[in-house]
C-alpha cells in the first residue's frame, strides 16, 4: 500500500481535521472516532432535552441534510467529482422510505424494527441508483460530470408526475412512521423521538465515513482527485475508485433523503428539486470542500438561514404577497451571493477558515514560550 | 403521415432554439473553458426585463430589442463582475460558481415576479397554415427559423470574416501569444459572454411563449435539452451545436408526439447519457474519447 | 553599429513565485544590431525576454525602450511600442490558417493599407508560406512555423524583435537560413534584435553583441566577435 500513498503529493494534502497524525495513530483512528461520536450523541441527548421541540426538529432535520452533505463532501471535497444530482438520489432514499412504510403498514406490520429496515432498503436501492449514475460518471470529466448530474436532478423529480400511477406525482405520498416506543413514557415529546432517530442513523453514518476517509480508501480517493494520471501510475484503479465514492456518497444521500421523508412523514417531488441539488452543492462549499466538520457547517446553514430569513421577514411590515415572495426566495438569494462569495474569496470555506485559525493561533502559542 | 410532417416540423422549430442556445454555450466554453450553467436563468432574466418593457410601452418588438441589449450586458457583466476573479484552475470552480448565479438570478426574479406562470405572448400567430390539407409551418415557426438564421448566419460571418471575429478565435485558442500581438484578450472574452448571453436571450424570448410561460425555472429543461445538444455536436464546434440542437429538437418533439409529452425530459437524460458513453466528444468529433 | 540605445534594461528583477530567476540583470541594445543571449539551460534567458515582454511582471528594475519607461505598460501594448516577441515554441497558433496567423500580426495597427504591404512584403520573403495561405497552423513543417512565427511578428513592422530559441528543433540548413534573414532584415530595415538561443556558434556568428548569462545574471556582454576569437574568454564563460 505504499505505493498508493505516495501517489498523494505531500503537498496537496489538504489540512483538514485529524489529517495530519494519520500514520501515527492509525491504530487509535477507530476508538478516537468512537469516542467522538459517542460523546457527539451524549450531548445531542442532553441538548434534545434542553431545548424546545421545534428546536428538536429543526436539529434532527440538520442531521438529515448532514447525511447527505456528508456524503457529497467526500465526492467533491475529497474525490473530485462535482454532482448535481444528489436532490435525486435523496429523492430515492425518500421514496423508498415511503414505500417501505406503506407496505408494512397496508400489512398491519408493527414493530420497532420496521423502520431501521425501511431506512436500509432506502440505502440500498440508492446504492443501486447511485452505481449507475457512478459507473457513468466515472467516465466523464468536470463540465460534463456537472451536465449529467444537472439533468439527473432536473430529469428525476419530473418523473414523479411521469408516472404517477407509482409515485401519486405532485401530491407525493403519506410516510406512516409509529409513535415512539412506550416504554419511553406516554409523554415524551415526539420531536425529541424524531432528533434521536435522525441523530443515530446520522451518527453513524459519520462515524463510518470518518474511518472510511483515514482509511486506505480514502487516501486512494484523494489521490485520484489530486492527479488521475500520478494514481494510476501508482496501481489505483482510477474507475474503480471513482464509482466506490459516488456509491458512498450515494448511499448516504439516500439514508439523508430517508430520515427527511421519515421527519416531514411523507415525499413529494417538490421537496427533491434541482434547487435542493444546488443547495446541498452550496452547504459543501460553504463549509469546505473536503471536509467533514464542514459539511455540519453547510447542513446547519441549510436549516437555518430560511428561518433566520422567516424571522426577519416577520419583523418588517410588509404585505402578505411580498412578505411570501421574500420569504421563499430570500434564503436562495443569500445561498447563491454565498456560493460565488466563498468561491471567490475563500475557497476553504468555513471550515477551512476556522482550521486556518486555529493554526495561526497554535503556531504563535510554542513560539511564545520559548 | 401528416401528424409525422407535424411533429419534424414542430421539432425543427424547437430544435431552432435549441441550437442557439447550444451555440451560445459553445460560445463561451471556446473562449473561457467554461459551461455557463447560469445561461438559463440569465435568459429568463433577460425575457423578464423584455416582456416588463412589452407590457408598460405595449410594444412586443421594443421589448424584444430590449430582452437582446440586456443578455449582452448581463453576459458582459456576469464576466465583468464574477467570472474574472474566480480561480480557473480547478473546473469545479467556475462551475460552482455559475450555479451560485442561478440560485442568485432566480430567487432575485422570485422576488421580483413572484413565482407563478406568467403569459408570455407570441408576436405571431402560431396556428399552422395548411397546404394541400396538411398543416405544416406556422407563422410564429417562420419568425423562429428567420430569427436564429439570422443570427446563426451572422455569428458564422463575424468569426470567420471579420477582425473582431480573427481576435477572438485566438484569443480563445492562444490568449498569451494573441497579448503578445497586441490582442485584447480580457475584452474578447467578455465580448464572448456579451454575444453568448445575448443569443441566449434571444433564445428565451423564442422558446418561452411556446412552453408554460415566464417563470423563474422556465429555461431549466431548456438548458438541459441544450447542453445535450452541444454535446451531441461537441462542445467545441459550432456547427456541431447547430446541428445538435436540430437533432435533440426533431427527437424530443417525436417522443412527445408519439410516446408522450411526459417523457421528454427522461429522453433528454437518455440522449445525453447515450452520447456521454458512447462518443465523448460529440457525434461529429473526429477524436474519440479522451481517457485521462 | 553606432547609434542610440533602443533597449535599455537596468536592474531587472524577476520571476515565478518567490524565488526571482533574474536578479538584476543589466543589458542594452544599441539601434540597428543583433545581440545574442546564450547561457546554460536555467541561466535566466527565456525568462529574461518575457520579463521584457511583460508576460511576467518584473519585480524590480526598469526597461527602457527607444526613451520610453515601459513599466506598467500591458502586454498588449507593447506592440504598439514596436516590440515583437516569438516566443519559444513559437507561438504558431495552429487552428487558425497560415493567413489568419499572419493577419493577426498586423490587426492592431491603425494604418490598415501598410499592414495590408506589410503582408504582401512577408509573403513574398517567405515564399512558402504564400503557398500554403489556407492550410491550418499545425499542419506545417517544424520550418514553416518558424518562418510563419517570424513573419507575423514582421507583419506589425516592429523596432525590436525578441526571439526566443529560433533554432530549436530545426536543421541546421533552416538555422542558417533564418540568422542570415536576421542578417538581412538588420541591414536593410535596420531593425534591431534580441536573440535567446543555447545554439551559441551559430548565435554568435549572426550576432553584433555576445550577452552571457548565468544564473540570472549577464556576466560578460561583449562585441560577438571578441567572444567568438578569444579562446580565454569562450572557455571562461561558454565551456568550448
Amino acid at each position: 500500500m505504499s505505493a498508493t500513498q505516495a501517489a498523494v503529493p505531500p503537498k496537496q494534502r489538504p489540512a483538514g481535521a485529524g489529517e495530519r497524525p494519520v500514520d501515527r495513530r492509525r491504530g487509535s483512528t477507530l476508538l478516537r472516532h468512537l469516542a467522538f461520536a459517542l460523546a457527539a450523541a451524549l450531548v445531542l441527548v442532553a441538548v434534545s432535552y434542553a431545548v424546545e421541540p421545534f428546536r428538536n426538529f429543526q436539529l434532527a432535520t440538520v442531521a438529515a441534510y448532514l447525511c447527505a452533505t456528508a456524503g457529497l463532501t467526500v465526492l467533491t471535497g475529497l474525490n473530485g467529482q462535482l454532482s448535481l444530482g444528489h436532490g435525486a438520489l435523496m429523492a430515492t432514499g425518500a421514496y423508498t422510505v415511503a414505500f417501505c412504510q406503506n407496505a408494512f403498514a397496508d400489512r398491519g406490520m408493527t414493530g420497532g424494527w420496521l423502520l431501521p429496515v425501511s431506512l436500509g432498503a432506502a440505502i440500498v436501492s440508492t446504492v443501486a441508483v447511485g452505481a449507475v449514475v457512478g459507473v457513468a460518471a466515472a467516465r466523464l470529466r468536470g463540465p460534463y460530470l456537472a451536465g449529467v448530474t444537472l439533468a439527473v436532478a432536473v430529469v428525476v423529480p419530473a418523473l414523479a408526475v411521469t408516472f404517477d400511477g407509482v409515485f401519486n406525482g405532485e401530491q407525493g405520498l403519506s410516510v406512516p412512521v409509529e409513535p415512539p416506543p412506550a416504554s419511553l413514557g406516554p409523554y415524551f415529546p415526539y420531536e425529541r423521538w424524531q432528533l434521536w432517530l435522525a441523530g443515530a442513523a446520522t451518527l453513524l453514518a459519520l462515524l463510518l465515513l470518518a474511518n472510511l476517509i483515514r482509511s486506505r480508501y480514502g487516501r486512494t480517493f484523494r489521490a485520484v482527485r489530486d492527479d488521475e494520471v500520478a494514481a494510476r501510475l501508482a496501481g489505483i484503479h482510477v474507475a474503480r475508485t471513482q464509482v466506490l465514492a459516488f456509491v458512498v456518497s450515494a448511499a448516504t444521500a439516500g439514508l439523508g433523503g430517508a430520515l427527511l421523508a421519515v421527519l416531514a412523514q411523507s415525499v413529494s417531488p417538490g421537496a427533491f428539486s434541482l434547487t435542493l441539488s444546488l443547495f446541498l452543492l452550496m452547504a459543501v462549499v460553504i463549509g469546505g470542500l473536503g471536509r467533514l466538520a464542514g459539511a455540519l457547517w453547510g447542513a446547519v446553514l441549510l436549516v437555518a438561514l430560511p428561518d433566520l430569513t422567516h424571522s426577519v421577514t416577520e419583523l418588517l411590515t410588509l404585505s402578505p404577497a411580498v412578505a411570501q415572495r421574500l420569504e421563499g426566495n430570500l434564503p436562495l438569494a443569500i445561498f447563491g451571493i454565498t456560493l460565488v462569495v466563498v468561491m471567490i474569496a475563500a475557497p476553504g470555506g468555513v471550515q477551512g477558515l476556522l482550521s486556518r485559525l486555529g493554526r495561526a493561533l497554535l503556531a504563535r502559542w510554542p513560539a511564545r514560550r520559548s | 403521415m401528416d401528424r409525422f410532417v407535424f411533429l419534424t416540423i414542430d421539432g425543427l422549430s424547437r430544435g431552432a432554439v435549441y441550437a442557439a442556445f447550444a451555440l451560445a454555450l459553445v460560445l463561451i466554453w471556446r473562449a473561457a473553458r467554461v459551461v455557463n450553467f447560469a445561461q438559463g436563468a440569465m435568459a429568463v432574466a433577460a425575457a423578464y426585463v423584455a416582456y416588463t418593457v412589452a407590457a408598460e410601452t405595449g410594444s412586443y418588438w421594443l421589448g424584444f430589442v430590449v430582452a437582446i441589449v440586456a443578455g449582452l450586458l448581463l453576459g458582459a457583466l456576469v464576466d465583468r463582475a464574477v467570472m474574472r476573479f474566480v480561480d480557473h484552475t480547478s473546473p469545479l470552480n467556475p462551475v460552482i460558481v455559475a450555479l451560485g448565479l442561478v440560485l442568485l438570478i432566480q430567487a432575485v426574479l422570485g422576488m421580483l415576479y413572484g413565482s407563478e406562470f406568467r403569459p408570455a405572448e407570441a408576436p405571431f400567430s402560431r396556428s399552422a397554415l395548411t397546404v394541400g390539407g396538411i398543416a405544416v409551418l406556422s407563422p410564429y415557426d417562420l419568425f423562429v427559423f428567420a430569427a436564429i438564421g439570422v443570427v446563426v448566419v451572422g455569428l458564422a460571418w463575424m468569426f470567420s470574416r471579420t477582425p473582431v471575429g480573427l481576435r477572438m478565435r485566438a484569443a480563445a485558442f492562444a490568449p498569451e501569444v494573441s497579448r503578445l500581438l497586441g490582442v485584447n484578450v480580457g475584452g474578447m472574452l467578455t465580448l464572448g459572454w456579451a454575444l453568448a448571453s445575448g443569443v441566449g436571450a434571444l433564445a428565451a424570448m423564442l422558446v418561452i411563449p411556446t412552453e408554460l410561460g415566464l417563470h423563474p425555472h422556465a429555461m431549466d429543461l431548456v438548458f438541459v435539452s441544450a447542453f445535450t445538444a452541444a454535446v451531441v455536436g461537441g462542445l467545441d464546434s459550432p456547427p456541431g451545436a447547430v446541428v445538435g440542437g436540430l437533432v435533440v429538437g426533431l427527437l424530443l418533439s417525436y417522443v412527445s408526439g408519439y410516446a408522450g409529452s411526459d417523457l421528454t425530459p427522461l429522453a433528454v437524460l437518455v440522449l445525453l447519457l447515450a452520447v456521454l458513453l458512447v462518443r465523448p466528444g460529440g457525434l461529429f468529433a473526429p477524436v474519440v474519447a479522451r481517457r485521462v | 553599429m553606432s547609434g542610440e540605445d533602443l533597449l535599455v534594461v537596468r536592474g531587472l528583477v524577476a520571476g515565478y513565485g518567490a524565488a526571482p530567476v533574474l536578479q538584476a540583470v543589466d543589458l542594452s541594445v544599441p539601434a540597428g544590431t543583433i545581440a545574442a543571449v546564450v547561457g546554460a539551460n536555467g541561466a535566466g534567458k527565456t525568462t529574461l525576454l518575457r520579463a521584457l515582454s511583460g508576460m511576467i511582471r518584473p519585480t524590480a528594475g526598469q526597461v527602457v525602450l527607444a526613451g520610453e519607461d515601459l513599466r506598467g505598460t500591458p502586454v498588449e501594448q507593447l506592440v504598439r511600442r514596436g516590440m515583437a516577441h516569438v516566443p519559444e515554441g513559437r507561438g504558431v497558433i495552429s487552428e487558425l490558417t497560415v493567413d489568419e496567423n499572419l493577419r493577426l500580426g498586423g490587426l492592431w495597427r491603425r494604418d490598415r493599407a501598410d499592414a495590408g504591404r506589410a503582408l504582401d512584403e512577408v509573403y513574398q520573403l517567405f515564399e512558402p508560406l504564400a503557398r500554403r495561405r489556407r492550410h491550418l497552423g499545425h499542419q506545417l513543417s517544424g520550418g514553416e512555423r518558424q518562418m510563419l512565427a517570424l513573419g507575423r511578428a514582421l507583419v506589425g513592422r516592429p523596432r525590436l524583435l525578441l526571439l526566443d530559441e529560433p533554432s530549436l528543433g530545426l536543421a541546421p540548413r533552416v538555422v542558417a537560413r533564418t540568422m542570415a534573414l536576421l542578417r538581412q532584415l538588420r541591414d536593410r530595415t535596420g531593425l534591431t534584435v534580441l536573440l535567446v538561443e543555447q545554439n551559441v556558434r551559430s548565435a554568435l556568428a549572426v550576432a553584433d553583441q555576445g550577452v552571457v548569462m548565468a544564473l540570472g545574471r549577464v556576466v560578460i556582454a561583449a562585441p560577438a566577435t571578441q567572444l567568438r576569437d578569444d579562446a580565454d574568454l569562450r572557455h571562461a564563460y561558454l565551456g568550448f
